[in-house]
């Protein structure tokens, strides 16, 4: 389960760092081919930090993040993560695709970290509760996922992953299937819970305002296979507010720079589709 | 094709505005509909009984083989009101329940375990594959054989029977969860036990009633076959019965009460499934 590979010293004890990877490679065997999601990736994630992943799709995004998740080995290459406490759970993830079980009522998904990690029944309730407030389904507690929307489901798995309390958030592309509004909404709260908590975030997401407004660092990645193309700091100010940053000088300085660097690897990974 | 051409290109074309039917299905209308329906599922029947009737009446179908309604009720009125014919149904039912309940419980277990763990599945599936063509009619005699001319033979038929549709079917059901639902489960920390119970078990419940309701099915053919030989009482037995004393009316009673069981059980499954699988879409 544990990603951290214990025959050598932990580098990431030492410092202030929460993730690392070194040389990490990941493929794919396929009956058409190997293929390779991850080439030579070195990155590291530091403790607290809001770190954004962008890159075209099929780039090996949701792969780093099963790979630091611990659902998935890389083929070659180390990863080693920070844990701190012994009675969080280390990583909880927000999963791109529809992943909330259609047996259980909303309050019970939302709760199922916690259930997992034993804890007693009140307690969990409470901070259910506080959760489902804040993603704006309270009145669907007792409901199953069959009777709600697309985007009332994904703030399923959204409070779910935040429910859990866990050292490292990752989050893949958890705000794509949403409207404008709850966007907004959840990007505010995702905010909120960050600056209390600082709580170590890798966050995937298409969108490069999203990335903008939410994170400290901006890692670009190129088209398949997956290396680094470029990490940008976003410094930008906080408390950062999306309207009025969409009007900031150093925001649109950035915005068109991690553009520049998109459209030509997603250029890149349509002309070899060709 | 010309004039198509001409209307949809040519000047003289004028818009129009397409009036779309109101086809909200507003509250009146909706219950309406539902009664038409119940009417028509209670009178087709119906209808067909006066078809038999009117027939036999006219002979075009021969009464000695078929009878006739009016007569199928003045013999199956009498069996009801002394009771006999309950009484026959009641051990029926009776063992088709333990029947069903010897073979499902096993298949449930079976299937899980075969579904949960490769090793398990790799060597019991070709015991399955093999076993389970054999038609269960042809290993009856080897049944009375094993376990006599008594209830157990019985029992048995029934069970062996559905227990190969359960096992079947919960195997399915666990192997066809999405496996996101693992990772959702590994990712938040759930032991073994905690998988079973919240993934596994519920993620193939769905499947597993499937097979439940075949295998009521297929209980209700066995009950026929089972009480055929070697039985006193039972619903099965009042068919055969009326056969070597030539009784159409008293073969029709027993097949009518057979298809009450078989309506009433499955309606007992739906409900039990309705409690037991509230998310389920309906
Ligand atoms: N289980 C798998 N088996 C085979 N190939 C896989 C598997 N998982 C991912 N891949 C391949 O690895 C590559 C990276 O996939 P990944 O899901 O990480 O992309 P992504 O960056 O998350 O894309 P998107 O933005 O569309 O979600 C893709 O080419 C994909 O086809
Ligand atoms: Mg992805």
């Amino acid at each position: 389960m544990h990603p951290c590979q214990v025959d050598v010293p932990n580098p990431v004890d030492a410092g202030d760092i929460a993730v690392l990877t070194s040389h990490l490679t990941k493929t794919f065997e396929s009956p058409s081919g190997t293929v390779t999601a991850l080439d030579d990736l070195n990155i590291q994630v530091r403790r607290g930090e809001f770190i954004c992943i962008v890159g075209p799709s099929g780039c090996g995004k949701t792969t780093l993040l099963r790979i630091m998740a611990g659902l998935e080995k890389q083929t070659s290459g180390r990863i080693y993560v920070h844990r701190s406490s012994n009675n969080r759970p280390l990583t909880a993830m927000v999963f791109q695709s529809d992943s909330i079980f259609p047996w259980m009522t909303v309050e019970r998904n939302v709760g199922y970290g916690l259930q997992m990690q034993g804890v007693p029944k009140k307690q969990r309730e409470e901070t259910v509760k506080k959760l489902l407030a804040m993603t704006g389904l309270t009145a669907f507690a007792q409901s199953y996922p069959h009777q709600l929307s697309g985007g009332m489901k994904q703030r399923v798995n959204v409070a779910r992953a935040f429910a859990a309390d866990p050292e490292i958030l990752l989050m893949d592309e958890p705000f794509g299937l949403l409207d404008e509004q709850n966007r907004l909404i959840l990007q505010k709260e995702l905010m909120d819970i960050w600056q209390e908590s600082q709580k170590t975030t890798v966050f995937i997401t298409h969108s490069v305002d999203e990335a903008l407004v939410l994170g400290d660092r901006l890692l670009v990645m190129t088209a398949q296979p997956g290396k680094v193309k470029r990490i940008i700091d976003i410094d930008l100010e906080r408390p950062r507010d999306i309207v009025s940053l969409r009007g900031d000088r150093r925001f649109i300085e950035l915005y068109s720079e991690v553009w520049h660097l998109l459209s030509e690897e997603v250029r890149r990974s349509r002309a070899r589709q060709e | 094709m010309s004039d198509y051409v001409r209307k949809t290109s040519g000047r003289g074309f004028q818009d129009e505005v397409v009036v779309l039917e109101d086809v909200q299905e507003t509250g009146p209308s909706l219950v309406a509909k539902r009664t038409l329906f119940r009417l028509i599922t209670f009178l087709s029947p119906s209808l067909l009984l006066v078809l038999w009737e009117v027939l036999a009446r006219l002979n075009v179908i021969d009464v000695r083989l078929f009878s006739r309604p009016s007569l199928i009720f003045q013999t199956l009125f009498p069996l009801m009101s002394s009771g006999e014919l309950f009484r026959h149904a009641w051990i029926s039912v009776q063992r088709i329940i333990l029947g069903f309940l010897c073979g499902a419980v096993p298949g449930v277990v079976l299937g899980l375990s075969m579904g949960l763990f490769p090793p398990v599945r790799a060597s019991l599936m070709p015991l399955v594959a093999s076993t389970f063509p054999i038609p269960k009619l042809a290993i009856m005699p080897l049944i009375l054989i094993v376990f006599g001319l008594g209830e157990a033979s019985k029992v048995f038929t029934i069970a062996i029977g559905v227990f190969y549709l359960v096992l079947i079917n919960s195997m399915t059901g666990v192997l066809s969860i999405d496996p996101i639902f693992l990772d959702v489960a590994k990712n938040f920390g759930a032991s073994r036990r905690q998988f079973y119970l919240t993934v596994a078990l519920p993620g193939s419940l769905p499947m597993i009633f499937a097979g439940l309701k075949l295998g009521m099915g297929t209980a209700l053919l066995l009950i026929v076959a089972a009480e055929l030989s070697a039985a006193q009482a039972g619903v099965g037995w009042m068919v055969w019965r009326a056969y070597d004393m030539f009784d159409i009316e008293r073969m029709f009673s027993a097949l009518i009460t057979l298809a009450v069981m078989g309506y009433l059980l499955s309606i007992a499954l739906d409900a039990l499934e309705k409690k037991i699988i509230p998310w389920k879409e309906r």
